[in-house]
């Protein structure tokens, strides 16, 4: 048996290509200019036009979390967000969290703790620590999973991940189940 | 190859660097983003390609109507199989080092559809967003052919099964028949029959498959920077296709962002961006997009029969386990899922088969700890079953059923820990607070289970080479084609690198991922560390002779006359193991010796003799407590000890992270993936991110890892058996044994989620 | 993703004139879901309107004690709002159950009622939808439809609404305001969303050009006695198999007025007011609770693989049910997090 098929756009074609234009990005404390249409994302933006490419494409669905930045702050998905519609705004990658010869405190405790193994969805992993950082409302070990769920590790370094951020949270210390803070040793592993 | 010498394991010194938890090399520029992987090499004047992936399952393409994409200013070519060029015609040239027996697919070959959401076309732009947006407008006509079937269970109702034939590098056929299994079965008091499936599963990880194709403006000279698991096998696949030489296919892979098998086959987003690149003269990127890995390889969907039975004692009488799993219509792929039973137990009646039936989906793949996953999930359970229904705890029941030989080659262990990893797991957890029976254990209005299984991987490995190379400044390069997947081979050639030339880490670098190194496999099997790191080891110590002859040239040498086997290296220093006065400073060696560089290159491969002798096998226990909210059906895994034993541990901080990523995969196994396929359009459906389930970070609790110490000088030089895998098995089966002990309900057929529970 | 052009507007009249002025247009609030469509070529406007500037993020009290959420505040800023997790904590803790943190930053309430399905065959383009084109078929109907819904289903659509923060709106009865070419409305909260029935392409009850301006919650915020239960297949980052939103106003053990919703298991948050009649005026009891959602899943019809949804949707209610009824004190906004069943 056999029967067509087409494979076909749904709906029209646009009647002409949206022209570039001139967009101005505030990035790490940096006004970057470039032309772009409409159609480029922010994480598209960052990668491809500025080099910028710490910031990591897991999906382009907002379903993994490595393309989280920091807008003013707080933490967004890049692969979401029109490059266009972020003029004006602080925008704050990994890059400017800190590089490889002036790490961050978490990029730090990130490696401490051997919080990932691949490396990709890292930069985002740190970027969402800082945005939950930056809101003040994680405390506990449940509420700092919870809420670093938005950034999927496919490698499982997710206790790792937890460690990292709650020494950074907690300064060095960690809440324990009975609601006290105490300091924990850096690396549970015996060496042999 | 030269005889590489056996690393004494016993003796630890403070300078020692092998053994230790160091951190990762490559951190830091991982944690800043300045890590490259393969679609972030911008190189100048890149063009894009976006796939067009086929929305049917099986059929032709009539028509491909390009002609108003080719219009859109700033489209440069729409390829399909109407105008790719003449490639090579043989499959054999089409077969990369992974390879299973059968014909491979080529991408935009024919008008042929073998499987939904096969490339098509590719649509080539001068950006990313025109290539998507031109890909988007590409018409495409096609004949459906109805006759399809991507239904594993009624390909198996139809008789379509058929014996897995060889053909696939590594893949072991079931053991032979031991005993007689029927008759053991009938006459024992204990019997446990039962079939158990798990679904397809696909690779997920979190880097998309791409490739950036540079165009050298030299003829065919290519720099492929790939997403792949082997640099080489990308090679050797490109330049047989495309009848290119190693110089012109010059493979880069520096970086891979996790893989799990989906990157030991050259995937097909390398031959579309080189293709393009060939015949645009122009550097091109080609990346998948997360819908279109679903069109890759995945874990196949398998259904297993098991038959088991034992004494009242809880000794095992009888063992049978049957797997039948899918593979494309075009391809045999094999795993290796029934042998592990037959290794794990003793047992004098056994019966081992393994089938394949064919359906119109891509050829299945490799996926973490491949065929292992699917047969350790249904023997851990049905033991457990066996062990309920013989009146033994589910620990001893195992004890009671150690094997100190390899039943299914009928030979001694290189070492077996795994006694101990159960007395460590078991301690650790606190096993003997359990209650044995079903319904038995509560906190608050949760049911808590308490499971455990057990599981073995090969400890392989594989002709490695390597290169060694010492500035007159003293820093030492180890480089090898090998890759990094995440594993930490980085750090473990620098930790082999600096203990055997006695160098501070901080004074050695390792080079890997490029094709002009010194070959090695594909990363893989977890043979990695040992193939690897026994070829660094083997090379420094090369470079070691060479610097000691160069000790020797000095004058007043104080090693004169001595031989290599009574040197050590330790703190920058050459120094005789007798009298350690008897010493140069490598740094005095290479200023007096005038050279700029002292270079050796060297390499490791399998002992043969060993491997016929003994059965080579890491090992792991794995215990794992659930809640369970009976009226809701929601399991949480709260905490899991696992305990494994595979030979000597390069790093643990490394090799800690290798085994908690392989527990998070047996827990997703366990209560999560599933790739879901649409039998009636041949399709899976929840190809994306958001609706193939992986755990978050809030669905992942306390995980225990022992590295349970074991020595084996039976191996390769370092002694090491690999972690990439073991870490993850037993995991998915001690789950769903703790769901029964939670709630007395036996769940067969993963993932465990809510509706089956109910 | 086809190609657009974009404006940003200044004010809603604005912006209403803008998209009237384009054929093919689309608002653009925070882009979670639109930009999502789009790549997938299931959306595919020719021009946005940018919403981002429009002065409608504020969350303000209104005279008769009720809050008014402005369209454009974040799902993030409306959850942690001090107001909202006084007086209405049944909202915070829903938002907070639903999407991540990034999300919940840029999605704004207004874009998170104008959500479409996630089932599976809507965003395949190679797939039957008569969601996305209608007259195609429902390739769910016999398809992978564990996901879809067993409530008010048609023919024609067997999707469901994904929304979490939607369930708990229709729960605390909110009113729409929305502002198009032909002046404002309001629209009651039951009334926004509709059922497939022939037409599924429509997922609520907008007319063209119109845009969400605000969302009003009367003053009854059921702040003593409320819980939001959702099963999923994650302990986050997951779409409802199914959810209960419930807002109880008890005096001791009997229920004075009960308010509850689902998600996950039909085209629109489903509420059966005559189940709430059940309860009210009665003592909270585990019967009357069984009783109430055999009430709410009698008309329920299940699919191939979703048919657990039944069973699971009646024991989710006696659990939410149970669960708000035994509030003691209400929970501090972070509660959820250690609560997931």
């Amino acid at each position: 048996m056999s029967s067509p098929f087409i494979q076909a756009p749904l709906g029209p074609p646009a009647p002409a290509l949206a022209p570039a234009q001139a967009v101005t990005l505030h990035i790490n404390g940096e006004d970057r200019t470039i032309q772009l249409a409409p159609w480029t994302s922010l994480l598209d933006a960052l990668r491809e036009y500025l080099d910028l490419t710490g910031t990591k494409k897991g999906c382009d669905h907002g379903q993994c979390g490595a393309c989280t930045v920091l807008v003013d702050g707080k933490r967004i998905n890049s692969c979401l967000a029109l490059a266009t519609v972020y003029q004006g705004k602080q925008i704050t990658t990994i890059e400017g969290i800190g590089g490889e010869d002036n790490l961050s405190p978490l990029q730090q405790a990130f490696i401490d703790h051997d919080a990932f193994q691949c490396g990709y969805c890292t930069p985002g992993q740190i970027c969402s620590a800082q945005g939950l950082i930056n809101e003040g409302r994680a405390k506990t070990a449940d509420e700092v999973r919870e809420l670093m769920s938005g950034n999927l590790c496919r490698c499982g370094a997710y206790t790792n991940i937890l460690s990292a951020v709650m020494e950074v949270l907690h300064d060095g210390q960690v809440v324990v189940d009975n609601g006290t803070l105490v300091t924990i040793p850096m690396q549970p592993t015996k060496a042999i | 190859m030269s005889q590489t010498i056996a690393t004494p394991p016993t003796i630890r010194l403070d300078s020692d660097v092998i053994g230790r938890p160091v951190s990762r090399t490559d951190g830091a520029a991982k944690v800043s983003g300045a890590a490259k992987y393969a679609a972030e090499y911008n190189v100048p004047n890149l063009w894009h390609g976006y796939i067009v992936s086929s929305p049917i399952a099986k059929g032709k393409i009539t028509k491909i109507d390009a002609a108003a994409v080719l219009a859109i200013p700033g489209v440069q070519q729409v390829f399909s199989h109407e105008n790719v060029p003449s490639l090579a015609w043989f499959d054999r040239s089409y077969k990369d080092d992974i390879a299973p027996g059968g014909s491979p697919f080529r991408p935009l070959h024919n008008a042929d559809v073998l499987f939904s959401m096969q490339p098509v076309a590719l649509v080539v732009a001068e950006t990313f967003e025109l290539a998507r947006y031109a890909a988007s407008v590409l018409r495409i006509e096609y004949a459906v052919d109805e006759d399809f079937n991507t239904d594993l269970e009624k390909a198996r109702a139809a008789g379509k099964g058929f014996d897995a034939p060889k053909g696939k590098p590594g893949f072991l056929p079931p053991p032979k028949p031991k005993g007689d299994a029927d008759k053991a079965f009938k006459a024992a008091p204990h019997q446990v029959e039962a079939a158990y499936t798990h679904h397809t599963q696909h690779h997920n990880p979190m880097e998309m498959f791409a490739s950036t194709v540079e165009w050298l403006g030299d003829g065919k000279k290519l720099k492929i920077y790939d997403k792949t698991q082997g640099a080489g096998n990308t090679q050797q696949y490109i330049s047989k296709i495309f009848g290119l030489s190693k110089e012109e296919a010059w493979v880069i892979s520096k970086y891979t962002g996790g893989a799990f098998g989906s990157g030991l086959r050259p995937q097909y987003q390398s031959f579309l961006a080189v293709l393009a690149a060939l015949e645009l003269a122009h550097s091109v990127r080609v990346s998948m997009t997360r819908q279109q890995m679903f069109s890759m390889g995945h874990r196949a969907h398998t259904i297993q029969d098991l038959k088991l039975a034992a004494d009242d004692q809880g000794y095992l009488q009888a063992l049978e386990h049957h797997a039948f799993a899918e593979t494309s219509q075009f391809e045999n792929e094999t795993e290796t899922v029934v042998n592990w039973s037959g290794i794990l137990y003793k047992c004098a009646n056994t019966k081992f088969s393994y089938e394949l039936a064919k359906v119109d989906v891509n050829t299945p793949a490799d996926m973490r700890a491949p065929g292992a996953a699917t047969g350790s999930f249904a023997i851990e359970c049905a033991i457990d079953e066996l062990a309920y229904k013989a009146g033994v705890d589910p620990l001893e029941f195992r004890r009671l059923n150690y094997t100190y030989r390899d039943p299914t080659e009928d030979k001694p262990f290189s070492s077996k820990r795994l006694l101990d990893c159960y007395q460590e797991g078991a301690t650790r957890f606190g096993w003997d607070q359990r209650t044995p029976e079903p319904r038995s254990m509560r906190e608050g209005n949760m049911l808590v289970g308490w499971g455990m299984a057990t599981g073995c991987w090969d400890a392989a490995m594989q002709k490695t080479a390597a290169k060694a190379s010492l500035t007159a400044a003293g820093h030492l390069t180890v480089s090898s084609a090998t890759n990094d997947i995440g594993t930490g081979t980085y750090t473990i050639m620098t930790q082999v690198a600096a203990q055997t030339l006695g160098l501070p880490m901080a004074d050695v670098t390792a080079v890997l991922g490029d094709t002009t190194l010194p070959p090695a496999p594909v990363q893989g099997g977890s043979w990695t560390a040992a193939s690897t790191g026994s070829a660094v080891q083997a090379a420094c110590q090369e470079l070691g002779k060479k610097l000691l002859k160069l000790a020797q040239k000095m004058a007043d040498s104080p090693l004169k006359g001595i031989a290599f086997e009574d040197v050590q290296f330790v703190d920058g220093h050459l120094r005789a193991n007798e009298d350690i006065d008897r010493s140069v400073a490598i740094a005095d060696v290479l200023a007096t010796s005038g050279e700029a560089t002292v270079e050796a290159e060297s390499g490791a491969e399998p002992n043969p003799v060993n491997m016929l002798k003994y059965s080579m096998h890491s090992h792991n226990a794995v215990f794992v407590e659930v809640k369970v909210d009976e009226d809701l059906g929601t399991v949480h895994v709260t905490r899991v000890v696992n305990a494994v034993a595979a030979g000597r541990v390069l790093n643990p901080k490394t090799a800690r992270s290798q085994v908690l990523g392989g527990t998070v995969w047996g827990i997703s196994m366990a209560l999560m993936e599933e790739t879901f396929l649409d039998n009636n359009l041949g399709r899976y459906m929840n190809h994306n991110y958001a609706e193939y389930h992986v755990p978050v970070n809030a669905d992942i609790h306390k995980i225990d890892v022992i590295l349970v110490e074991e020595e084996d000088d039976h191996l390769n030089p370092l002694g090491v058996k690999g972690i990439g895998e073991i870490g993850m098995l037993g995991v998915a089966a001690a789950v769903a044994n703790a769901v029964y002990h939670a709630t007395g309900k036996r769940v067969r057929d993963l993932p465990l989620t809510i509706d089956k529970l109910l | 993703m086809n190609s657009f052009t974009l404006t940003q507007a200044a004010a809603a009249d604005e912006a209403v004139r803008d998209f009237a002025g384009h054929a093919g247009a689309a608002y653009l609030g925070g882009g979670t879901n639109l930009i999502d469509l789009m790549k997938e070529n299931v959306a595919r406007p020719t021009h946005l309107t940018s919403l981002g500037h429009l002065p409608l993020g504020d969350i303000s009290s209104l005279p008769e004690g009720g809050l008014r959420l402005g369209a454009l505040a974040t799902n993030a800023d409306t959850a942690w709002h001090p107001e909202v997790e006084k007086r209405y904590p049944l909202l915070s803790q829903t938002i907070l159950a639903g999407a991540t943190p990034q999300l919940r930053n840029m999605a704004t309430d207004g874009g998170n009622l104008l959500q479409r399905t996630r089932c599976y065959y809507f965003s395949d383009l190679a797939t039957p939808c008569n969601k996305r084109e209608p007259g195609s078929g429902c390739a769910a109907l016999h398809g992978q439809n564990r996901v879809c819904g067993v409530l008010g289903t048609s023919e024609s659509c067997i999707a469901t609404h994904p929304s979490d923060m939607c369930v708990a709106l229709a729960a605390l009865e909110a009113v729409v305001r929305v502002q198009g070419p032909d002046g404002e409305r309001s629209i009651k909260f039951e009334d926004f969303h509709r059922l497939p029935g022939n037409t599924p392409q429509f997922d609520n009850t907008l007319k063209a050009g119109e845009l969400v301006t605000a969302i009003d919650l009367p003053a009854q915020g059921y702040a003593s006695n409320f819980t939001y239960l959702k099963l999923r297949d994650r302990s986050s980052y997951a779409f409802a198999l199914v959810s209960v939103a419930v807002g109880l106003e008890m005096e001791g053990n009997t229920i004075k007025k009960a308010r509850f919703a689902l998600g996950g298991v039909a085209h629109k948050p489903w509420r059966d007011p005559a189940a709430e009649q059940l309860l009210e005026g009665q003592p909270a009891s585990p019967d009357l609770f069984r009783q109430v959602a055999a009430k709410v899943f009698a008309s329920a019809k299940g699919y191939e693989f979703n048919s657990f949804k039944i069973e699971l949707g009646k024991r989710a209610i006696v659990r939410a049910l149970k669960q708000a009824t035994e509030m003691s004190q209400p929970l501090d906004s972070n509660a959820f997090l250690n609560s997931n069943p």
